[in-house]
């Protein structure tokens, strides 16, 4: 076993300006998560608790164990565009009554807790890691449906909301929904589809139509309380299995509940958890701010894997990736990271090899990004890049232990592929406020549009307009740099958040965990394939 | 010689007791009631015998299950103890007419005695100062106040202070009615009420050789409803020439009546050095440990050598150094010193250098005659006396300030005590001055029944269960138990705990984060470090450590500070387990004597309901309010633990 040791002066000038920036970025991230919880603002929170309703963040509170962690999802869905950030729901894995669970829960101060495009893409997500993880899913439903404005983007896509929540079912996974209020019309089939149903007393509504729509559809008169009230399914109609007095009866319920499921994780139990050597803290000057010039990523497993113990594999080999077996809070992982940005033919043949590797011995993967693409020019591409990137790629794209991913750095081109980027489904991905993910680097973006231009002014035989250039780079460069940063990124739902540095280990911890509650997958090599191929 | 010997008592007498005879190489043997199966003096004995049943009449005052009981067992002498049986002249005579060796004085020395009118003309006669009696008939103004003894009493039951003529009538029939169902006589007698009376005893040990000791004072003016709480020796009152005239005046008491073995002259002295006969125990005293730590005698022991035929030396050893003793009671003094029951989890006293016995070095040293230990179940059906604790060295201050932190520092949990309250005696000022007497808990209950634990050490002792509690929350975590407690990475809400201490909910807002503890309120409190039995907080500078302990709905904290007691909050409760509105609750554990309502009735705000009986008081239960008694779920003889539900008074609209 070899141990880590750290070279990082924290004294050091470099540290410290690192350290700020890092720490301006992470004030830019909190304020973005306090917007966020702070849901629909001042106004719809006073009402929502004039109602005598709780906070879907204090529903989620009192759904948890006490003083167990938990790791919310997508915070930062709809940054960017006409949504509240957040997109008016909070999903999030924590546990309830020793089980691992996925949490669903509106927000009905946004909107009464309408789903937007972004709402339907975080619940999405959401069931995919309920599915992949074998996590049981609980719905803190309240909500007035869909976005009507924007119903194009949901309506037919939305109806994979109903089919994950049945599949969920059908695969061992229970299911199970609390209504605070609204379920109404489309929402209702959420407590449809789902395995346990808990209702509240006066609080509940779950009906396909309401009062008018009844009255124009057929005449009939009704009211709340008879089409869809709590009472009415728990005593009449069967769709509520339990008839809850309050919301904190109903989160009793929805524990009691989870408590007779009767989980147990199927994977390898974790074994003992040794700390860092080296100090989280220092997480936070590491990464240099502007990604110019290439850190270790050593440094940053030091800080991160049990005991800062970490095996290098092929150390003399491919520098500039590094790989290697280490731990994490007692679960085994391999990891892969960049060293010094570039990913050159040698890089990609031990990539593969190791990735190959761990799926003999089953063992996870961890892909820390810091890489600007495979390397360009006569000499590599004689050399067959292109052939050793497709290998890696290949290697990624059919590995079948679980991978986590990463983004401490730059992620750019198709080394962000390489490095199994989100196309790649990794179970779980994060990012660093320092990350940045692009085809290329907005530079050399830009640049490249600029020769293309002047080639194409030049074969026109037209003079090449220098300022237009200019402005024409600039603007580019500022698009691709806003649009490469990690709040934007996690907007669009590329990744699961953007966490502090110094959360990693954390994050990482809790990720591993709930990667075992399935056993680990692998590629087979059981006799009837292939050996693992020596690059 | 005795081979064995039957001790007819329980608890921490019995287990004293026991010790002797392991020194002497004297066989046990223990009787039991069935609420006492599992009790240390059970386990402690060579060989025990069942007395079926719980109350005491129909156990520990049989005596003719105990005398059967030493027989089959073998055992060929009986010690009395104290209470119970000790008294009673019939059961020593059984005993003897048995053929077994009886440690104790002659019957008919325990009948001189037991007859309190008698005894007093008796000591007359033989020169012992003793108060006139009057008769109820016959008492005046000019005698007022005066005090309502009933003849065969002790231990304060039947008394009555009557300071108006006109309350006398009253005084008189309750003290027999009392007297009567306590002691199965109800004659009762009158005399003199000494308002600022010092409680001092002097004990007494005669072999049947002729030798008569005494052996030095005690003084116990501390007492509750004429219960003694606090006792001592020597006498912080008596001086060389008082203890002169103390001293012969137990010798002469004891030859008057051929008194044999060990007994106690009991006296009430004025603050000028006055004092009268009060009565004689003819039995050994709760309070003898303080004699025992002042003059090296182990009087038990000595009871059998006398029993034995043995003789005394000449004199009794000169007492010195200063011993002070203080009854640990399972009962709130704060809510008019009610027995309390239930398990007590834990009961460890910090230095005891011995148990039972005279401690063997110098300096201060801590004595525990305790009759429980953790895991004792503490019943509704005896005296609530949980244990003596027992501090001596060579000067009184000294003492009182060893044993006040011996008992401020003990971890007692599970069952309210008047652990606190002795504390607070042994601090008191007054105490110090050795200016006390029995009024002083009357007149300083309040401030005395006051706990250790001010509002600020509630507060922090709050803060450190709620942190033990999340450090035991991780620590048990079957999942994700490696990961920081309470982690979030989008932080929103505070992790919440509320317990209830003495009635009150206090709730701690709370999160770990990254650099430490950020609790709601406690801008100056830093987190040192948290485990699921101890916290360690920095208050303004000071660290402090906090001692948890966790049992199924309690939570303790001990800390110098001072104890605390908490009952967890849950997060969510059960609306099925929920108390109805308007229940009345059992304030302590009893028995239910009377009903005076049937369900459906219709009640006014102050009605009686039902009584309860406790520790030999009747309890009024009365309706909060006007309304309906919709649920009675108690019958006459049924025994309720505390906060049982003993009825429903609802609002005349909730009935319907």
């Amino acid at each position: 076993m070899t141990t880590l040791s750290s070279t990082v002066d924290t004294s050091g000038a470099e540290f410290t300006a690192y350290r700020v920036a890092m720490l301006t970025k992470l004030d830019e991230l909190e304020a973005e998560h306090a917007k966020a919880v702070a849901g629909g603002g001042e106004k719809y929170v006073v009402r929502h608790r004039a109602r005598g309703k709780l906070l879907v963040r204090e529903r989620i509170e009192l759904l948890l164990d006490e003083d167990a962690p938990f790791l919310e999802l997508s915070p930062l869905a709809g940054w960017g565009s006409e949504f509240q950030v957040g997109a008016s729901v909070v999903t999030g894995i924590g546990v309830v009554e020793g089980v691992e669970c996925m949490i669903i829960g509106n927000d009905p101060t946004v909107r009464g807790g309408s789903s937007n495009p972004w709402t339907m893409r975080k619940i999405f997500r959401a069931s995919d890691i309920a599915l992949e993880n074998r996590l049981p899913v609980i719905n803190l439903v309240e909500s007035g449906g869909a976005d009507l404005p924007t119903q194009k983007e949901i309506f037919i896509p939305g109806g994979r909301l109903f089919r994950d929540l049945t599949q969920l079912s059908a695969a061992g996974i229970p299911t199970i929904t609390l209504v605070f209020g609204n379920s109404t019309a489309g929402g209702a089939y959420v407590p449809g589809m789902s395995d346990y149903v808990v209702m509240i007393e006066e609080r509940s509504k779950v009906f396909l139509g309401g009062p008018p729509l009844v009255k124009m559809a057929t005449g009939e008169e009704s009211d709340d309380e008879s089409l869809g009230g709590a009472a009415m399914h728990a005593r009449t109609s069967g769709l509520a299995d339990y008839l809850a007095r309050d919301e904190p009866d109903a989160i009793r319920i929805g524990r009691r509940i989870v408590s007779r499921l009767n989980r147990r994780k199927l994977g390898e139990a974790p074994g003992p958890v040794v700390p860092p050597r080296h100090d989280a803290e220092e997480l936070l000057g590491i990464v240099p701010d502007g990604l110019k010039v290439p850190f270790d990523p050593r440094e940053v497993l030091a800080r991160v894997v049990d005991g800062s113990a970490f095996d290098e594999f092929k150390p003399l080999y491919g520098s500039s990736l590094v790989t290697g077996w280490a731990r994490v809070h007692g679960y085994p992982v391999g990891v892969l990271a960049n060293a010094r940005g570039i990913l050159f033919s040698e890089e990609s043949q031990k990539a593969t090899q190791f990735i190959q590797l761990a799926n003999q011995t089953g063992t996870p993967l961890l892909f820390l990004h810091n890489t600007t693409g495979y390397m360009v020019g006569r000499a590599y591409e004689q050399g067959g890049i292109i052939k050793h990137g497709a290998m890696m790629i290949n290697a990624v794209a059919n590995s079948k232990v679980p991978h986590i991913s990463l983004l401490i750095g730059a992620s750019y081109g198709a080394g962000h592929y390489g490095m199994c980027g989100r196309a790649y489904d990794p179970r779980f991905l994060f990012a660093w406020p320092s990350a940045k993910s692009a085809v290329m680097g907005p530079q050399q973006l830009a640049g490249v549009l600029s020769i293309v231009a002047r080639a194409a002014a030049q074969t026109r035989g037209q003079a090449y307009d220098e300022d237009g250039d200019a402005a024409l780079r600039a603007a580019v460069e500022a698009q691709v740099e806003a649009e490469s940063l990690p709040m934007f990124l996690s907007g669009r739902l590329y990744d699961d958040g953007v966490i502090d540095p110094r959360d990693t280990r954390t994050v990482l911890g809790l990720c591993l965990s709930v990667i075992h509650n399935n056993p680990v997958e692998r590629a087979r090599f059981d006799g009837t394939g292939f050996g693992v191929f020596r690059m | 010689m005795i081979e064995t010997l039957l001790v007819a008592n329980r608890g921490e007498i019995a287990l004293r007791i026991f010790r002797s005879c392991r020194d002497a190489g004297i066989g046990t043997v223990a009787v039991y009631s069935d609420a006492d199966a599992n009790a240390p003096h059970v386990a402690a004995a060579d060989a025990a015998v069942r007395l079926p049943g719980a109350a005491p009449a129909d156990t520990y005052l049989r005596a003719d299950l105990i005398v059967k009981a030493a027989v089959d067992a073998g055992a060929d002498a009986v010690h009395p103890g104290y209470g119970f049986l000790a008294e009673n002249a019939a059961f020593a005579r059984a005993v003897r007419d048995a053929g077994l060796v009886w440690a104790g004085p002659s019957p008919e020395a325990i009948e001189a005695m037991g007859d309190k009118v008698a005894a007093k003309r008796l000591m007359a006669k033989a020169g012992v100062p003793v108060l006139p009696e009057l008769l109820p008939a016959e008492v005046t103004e000019a005698d007022l106040p005066v005090l309502v003894k009933a003849s065969a009493g002790g231990g304060g039951r039947g008394m009555r202070v009557v300071r108006e003529l006109a309350d006398l009538a009253d005084a008189v029939r309750s003290a027999r009615a009392e007297a009567a169902s306590a002691f199965g006589d109800p004659a009762v007698f009158c005399e003199s009420y000494l308002e600022q009376g010092r409680h001092i005893e002097v004990q007494v040990m005669a072999d049947t050789h002729g030798t008569v000791w005494a052996v030095g004072e005690r003084e116990c003016s501390i007492q509750r409803r004429h219960q003694k709480v606090v006792e001592e020796a020597p006498s912080p009152l008596v001086d060389a020439e008082m203890r002169e005239r103390l001293l012969a005046a137990a010798r002469a008491a004891a030859t008057a009546v051929d008194y044999v073995g060990a007994g106690t002259v009991e006296f009430l002295a004025t603050g000028h050095g006055e004092f009268f006969f009060l009565e004689m125990n003819t039995r050994l005293q709760v309070e003898h440990p303080v004699t025992e730590c002042t003059t090296g005698l182990d009087l038990v022991g000595l009871q059998l050598r006398v029993a034995e035929g043995h003789r005394l030396p000449p004199e009794p050893p000169q007492p010195c150094g200063h011993a002070i003793e203080v009854r640990l009671y399972a009962e709130d003094p704060a809510a008019d010193w009610q027995p309390q029951s239930g398990v007590l989890h834990r009961f460890d006293v910090p230095g005891v250098s011995a148990e039972f016995t005279v401690p063997r070095s110098d300096g201060y040293t801590i004595r525990l005659d305790s009759g429980v230990a953790a895991g004792s179940v503490v019943s509704v059906h005896y005296d609530p006396l949980l244990a003596k604790v027992i501090a001596c060295g060579p000067d009184r201050a000294g003492v009182a300030r060893s044993l006040a932190a011996a008992l401020a520092r003990a971890r007692i949990h599970g069952v309210t005590t008047n652990r606190d309250l002795l504390v607070n005696v042994l601090r008191h000022p007054e105490f110090l001055g050795g200016r006390t007497d029995t009024t002083f808990l009357d007149r300083h209950g309040r401030v005395l029944a006051a706990p250790l634990a001010g509002a600020n050490a509630v507060r922090l002792s709050v803060l450190a269960a709620a942190l033990a509690d999340a450090a035991h929350n991780r620590a048990g975590a079957v999942v994700l138990g490696g990961l920081p407690s309470g982690w979030r990475n989008v932080a929103a809400v505070p992790q919440r705990k509320a317990y209830l201490v003495a009635g009150q909910e206090h709730e701690i807002r709370y999160r770990l984060a990254r650099h430490g503890l950020r609790a709601e309120g406690f801008d100056s409190v830093t987190l040192v470090a948290a485990r699921p039995d101890q916290v360690v907080l920095e208050t303004a500078g000071v660290r402090r450590t906090f001692h948890i302990g966790r049992y199924p709905g309690l939570v303790t904290v001990d800390s110098p500070l001072g104890p605390v007691r908490l009952t967890p909050v849950p997060r969510l409760r059960d609306p099925g387990t929920e108390v109805v509105a308007g229940s009345l609750l059992a304030p302590m554990p009893g028995t239910v004597v009377r009903v005076a309502v049937s369900p459906g009735e219709r009640v006014l705000a102050g009605a009686p309901l039902l009584w309860l009986e406790a520790m030999k008081m009747e309890h009024r239960i009365a309706a909060p309010a006007d309304g309906v008694v919709t649920e009675l779920p108690v019958t006459v003889g049924q025994q309720v633990d505390l906060g049982a539900v003993l009825a429903v008074v609802s609002s005349e609209e909730q009935a319907e």
